[in-house]
């Protein structure tokens, strides 16, 4: 799991533009986060609490799942990341390293591993509203 | 739409005291011999050191060393595990002997998240082996990475030597600190590279003889470290130890 890690990123990101924009209190963090990743919301949630500073004392932090579309490159088609299908092990190279996917996942029409990610990698930051 | 990521990188890399790209602007060169063994000659001298392969869709290092049923600690990110007395770090945990066939923007982005998640401990060196050439991972460390300084590897082919003034003059540019150049599998004594290199006012480090008995010692380190190449990269060490 490094739910952990990547709060403590969000924390730092959102600490930074708060200190950039003169945030006095940051209200409200949306976070997308995509599927090929696999995070835990929970374990990022409670890390995120866990994390917080004195700034981030009322934020609500708010989350929300997105599917991850593959699109290959070589004949246009067009899926969705299903983790299901894999091995434990292969889902959790993926968790870490979600580019990996491509050494594991290939194009279900044509089978080539050469195609984007083109939505629901990982975590993003959408919004963040503050006070100054 | 913010990547969080970016803005934790430093903090990852704070406990490192010095990060060195072995980079060249030509493949073949030499680049992760040099980068394992200088890491492995550095750990002997007790210093503290992590290597860091950074080349994903060719990693190399761990073949040199040897590496097999290795893994990195999850411990609110991941921990790189010790092996030979490097904190050894590469994709090959999760791709493991498969291919990883990556374009320029997902390298960027497993490069950016691995810098993101890793928590490597108080370190003197950080090497990293770096793929040939000025594309995307080495865009990305000078783009990320503060204070990174470059080891450069060429051969004596012209060839070589004309791509590693590329990379020179980038990094000049850049205003990135250069330790020097290594001339890596010199077949006769010339002082063609080393004149130029020095023309060219960056600093020779040394000469690597192009060595035939190199291939049997992959993947074991004592051999490894007992030849010539090795006893060179020792003369070279005392380099770094100044920075
Ligand atoms: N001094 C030397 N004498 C003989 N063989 C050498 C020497 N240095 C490196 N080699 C061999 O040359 C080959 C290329 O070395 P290496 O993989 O370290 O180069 P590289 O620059 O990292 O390549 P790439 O650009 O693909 O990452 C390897 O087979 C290595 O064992
Ligand atoms: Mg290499
Ligand atoms: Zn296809």
């Amino acid at each position: 799991m490094h739910e952990w890690a990547l709060a403590e990123a969000v924390i730092s990101t959102v600490s930074q533009i708060a200190e950039k924009e003169g945030f006095k209190q940051i209200i409200e963090v949306k976070i997308k986060v995509g599927e090929l990743q696999q995070v835990e919301l929970e374990i990022l949630e409670y890390a995120l609490s866990q994390l917080k500073t004195e700034k981030l004392e009322k934020t609500k932090f708010t989350m929300e799942k997105t599917k991850a579309k593959l699109k290959c490159r070589v004949c246009n088609h067009e899926w969705f990341f299903n983790r299901k299908k894999l091995s434990e092990k292969t889902a959790e190279a993926i968790h870490f390293v979600p580019e990996i996917v491509h050494t594991y996942i290939q194009c279900p029409k044509c089978g080539s591993p050469d195609f984007d990610i083109q939505e629901g990698r990982g975590v993003w930051l959408e919004s963040i509203k503050g006070v100054k | 739409m913010i990547d969080p990521r970016i803005s934790i990188i430093d903090s990852r890399l704070k406990k490192v005291n010095n990060i060195i790209a072995v980079s060249s602007g030509k493949g073949g060169v030499g680049k992760s011999l040099v980068a394992s063994t200088l890491a492995l000659t550095l750990a002997k001298r007790d210093y503290k050191v992590g290597l860091f392969d950074l080349d994903f869709t060719s990693p190399s290092t761990h073949l040199i060393l040897g590496i097999r049923e290795t893994w990195p600690k999850e411990e609110k990110g991941i921990v790189p595990p010790e092996v030979y007395g490097l904190k050894y770090m590469s994709i090959i945990y999760y791709s493991g002997n498969k291919p990883s066939p990556l374009r320029g923007t997902e390298i960027s982005n497993a490069l950016v998240e691995l810098l993101a998640i890793t928590r490597w401990e108080n370190l003197d060196f950080l090497v990293i082996d770096m793929p040939p050439g000025i594309g995307d991972a080495t865009l990305d460390l000078l783009r990320l990475v503060k204070d990174i300084k470059f080891l450069i590897v060429t051969t004596s082919s012209r060839l070589a030597f004309e791509t590693v003034k590329k990379l020179a003059i980038l990094l000049k540019k850049l205003e990135i600190k250069i330790i020097g150049v290594i001339e890596n599998m010199k077949m006769d004594d010339s002082d063609f590279i080393k004149d130029q290199i020095e023309e060219f006012g960056l600093s020779f480090l040394g000469k690597i003889p192009f060595d035939n008995r190199i291939e049997k010692v992959i993947g074991n380190v004592d051999m490894l470290l007992a030849t010539v190449f090795a006893k060179k990269i020792r003369d070279i060490a005392p380099h770094l130890e100044k920075l």
